[in-house]
């Protein structure tokens, strides 16, 4: 049982640091239509530039408590990931909104290649350890342990998503957002400047994304340039998973997910006898997709037909 | 200008046929390049099938890519007789399976698996297709690396080696031969054994395109409701784009086994499928010409680079070796292209500007 209990711990941990990446694409997908490939190496650029952060902070004070510096890191890195996004969306998605809907397919693909490729130069290809600066005394919960980091990453988590439903919801900014994702042009008409809302859209993305990549690395206790893409792709199955283009779907898709991959991971050997082993893990989130797809093509809370792309 | 067309054609016959043996002389590495070059050619054709005539973008095509090589790999390996006692009872000579044989299982079970892949996925179009396509490519992969026990079928990670190579009619490919004076290499008699599926490929999709199929296959591209309401069968017809596909993809992925000699899991990763649709789409979705020069275009002109790396290696103090420079190339090559031509480098002419320009 306490396995059971451990194992949903795990997966809720991880869930959240899906949601927080799908919640880039979802918002990116719902309002220009378009597959953000390289949001998963954002989230990679977050987590290696607050790594390079940390070590600064710790060669030349020391001192500084250790929540201290991963605040300081994780802001820096959320400004560094936001501009980044706002840069990559004028440079190589603006231009091409009204072409065939291939091509800013390509110049993502090609974005994230190239991120992955510029971190390897900066940071160079090896696996940097990624230092814990919260203590590490785990926390016991009905057999089941947590650890401090676990416990910073749900509550950031729901602090974040809190905020992000405010906005969207609550403010002009959001309802802004809304009324693009609806209908850019008739949006233009009322007003809203969609070239704003865009842009907003990238860096809000892009914010979370970072979240997410100093959650992760802190998490693994590993960053490295290519870190970003296999979580940036479950994410975009939770994103799928719950109905694209729906935040409150994002969300419950990418929780759902990494609840399915750790739990699945969890019993698939007992289950089969051995035959198979944990490292099919990946592989979960992709059946849970196509199965989903097949079965409710529009995701669990889309409304949209899946006819629409 | 009908003769003038014959011309470039027989000139572009005969530069294809000498291409080896001028980059022979350079060193078989370049011929290598050639070769390698072919076989994306070949696959690009398979894929342009299913992303350039039915408009279905396919992220996990080299899951069909992997199955053919498998397929060659595991049939023309010591692999099985050595790990199953019964094979090796069965041949024991080892298991040479002619290629006869390999070729069209490699294409029917690919095949198989892209009509099985597209079964579940035609009510889906666009985004929801490219990452369900995508999953399955790495559902295959995964597999390819996992299937090593408790069964070892596939050896995992460490891949099958000692790949027979192709060899028909008493000519094996994998050892040079004379003729007439000049020495044919291994790799120069792959690049005519490619080049000739190539031209192959080339007449069927040309054929396609033009037949009752490929006017269905691109009026469902255009418009899938509309195409319903004119009396196509989408579903069939889909499926056979799916599985006319991954046909391609399956025997090009037998030749790669057979002209690598070695095949691992590690060979069809995501950023493979990820290249392909690139090449295609670069070059120019749903033109032969533009397909054909956009999969050379990315297939060679990184590899020619990396030799020219070495002492920006140097310059650099190791930041920038060859295959990261070759990657920064195709990143930035893929971005700037379709900055400037969101069409492709060689687009097909667009339907109904002809027509306006002929009558005026």
């Amino acid at each position: 049982m306490d396995i059971f209990i451990q194992q949903i711990i795990n997966g809720l941990v991880l869930g959240s640091m899906y949601a927080l990446i799908a919640l880039g694409y979802t918002m990116v997908y719902g309002i220009i239509g378009l597959i953000n490939f390289a949001h998963g190496e954002v989230m990679m650029i977050g987590a290696l530039t607050s790594w390079t952060i940390i070590g600064l902070m710790q060669e030349s004070m020391p001192a500084t408590p250790g929540y201290l510096i991963l605040l300081i890191a994780l802001i820096i890195s959320c400004v560094v990931a936001a501009a980044l996004n706002f840069v990559i969306e004028k440079v190589a998605y603006r231009p091409l909104r009204n072409s065939p809907k291939l091509a800013p397919l390509i110049t993502a693909i090609g974005m994230s290649i190239l991120l992955q490729t510029l971190a390897m130069i900066i940071w160079k290809p090896n696996y940097k350890s990624y230092p814990t600066l919260l203590s590490s005394n785990t926390i016991d919960i009905a057999g089941a342990v947590i650890t401090p980091t676990q416990v910073v990453i749900l509550s950031v988590t729901a602090v974040s998503l809190a905020v992000l439903m405010w906005l969207v919801n609550y403010t002009k900014l959001g309802r802004a957002m809304r009324a693009t994702a609806e209908n850019p042009r008739v949006a233009g008409l009322m007003g809203v400047k969609p070239d704003v809302v865009i842009s907003a859209t990238f860096i809000i993305g892009a914010v979370l994304a970072a979240i997410a990549g100093v959650m992760y690395a802190s998490n693994y206790g590993t960053a490295q340039h290519a870190m970003g893409f296999l979580p940036g792709l479950k994410a975009f199955t939770a994103a799928v998973f719950g109905g694209i283009g729906n935040l409150a779907g994002a969300v419950v898709g990418a929780i759902l997910l990494g609840l399915i991959e750790s739990i699945g991971a969890g019993y698939i050997g007992a289950l089969t006898g051995g035959v198979l082993g944990s490292h099919y893990s990946d592989i979960f989130a992709f059946i849970v997709l196509i199965i989903v797809l097949t079965l409710r093509p529009s995701g669990l809370l889309g409304e949209r037909v899946a006819d629409r792309a | 200008m009908k003769q003038q067309k014959i011309i470039v054609f027989v000139l572009a016959a005969i530069g294809l046929l000498v291409l080896p043996i001028v980059l022979q002389g350079f060193g078989n590495a370049w011929v290598r390049i050639a070769d390698m070059a072919l076989l994306f050619v070949l696959l690009s054709l398979g894929l342009n099938i299913v992303v350039g005539y039915a408009g279905l973008l396919d992220l996990g095509y080299v899951a069909f890519f992997a199955i053919g090589a498998y397929m060659y790999g595991l049939l023309g390996s010591p692999h099985l007789t050595e790990t199953f006692p019964a094979i090796a009872a069965m041949f024991p000579e080892g298991l040479h399976t002619p290629l006869w044989i390999v070729v069209p299982l490699a294409a029917a079970v690919a095949g198989v698996f892209g009509v099985l892949l597209g079964a579940p996925t035609l009510r889906l179009r666009g985004d929801y297709l490219a990452i369900v396509t995508l999953g399955f490519g790495e559902i295959i992969r995964v597999f390819l690396n996992n299937l090593d026990h408790p069964v070892n079928i596939t050896n995992g990670p460490k891949g099958i080696s000692q790949i027979d190579p192709v060899s028909f009619f008493g000519l094996n490919l994998g050892k040079k031969v004379s003729l007439m004076g000049f020495e044919f290499a291994s790799v120069s008699l792959y690049y005519y054994l490619f080049l000739a599926m190539v031209v192959i490929s080339v007449v069927i999709s040309h054929r396609l395109e033009l037949s009752r199929v490929g006017r269905a296959w691109m009026a469902i591209r255009e418009d899938e409701i509309a195409a319903k309401a004119m009396g196509i069968n989408t579903r069939n017809l889909k499926l056979m784009a799916f599985g006319m596909g991954a046909t391609f993809g399956g025997v090009s992925g037998a030749m790669f086994g057979a002209f690598q000699g070695f095949i691992s899991p590690e060979s069809f990763s995501l950023m493979e499928s990820v290249m392909i649709v690139a090449m295609v789409v670069l070059g120019g979705v749903g033109h032969l010409p533009g397909v054909i020069l956009g999969a050379v275009l990315l297939s060679a002109l990184p590899e020619v680079l990396r030799y020219v790396a070495g002492p920006l290696q140097a310059m650099t103090d190791g930041r920038l070796d060859a295959s990261i420079l070759r990657q920064l190339l195709i990143a930035l090559a893929m971005i700037t292209i379709m900055l400037l031509r969101p069409r492709g480098l060689w687009p097909s002419p667009e339907h109904g500007k002809t027509l306006q320009s002929t009558k005026t």
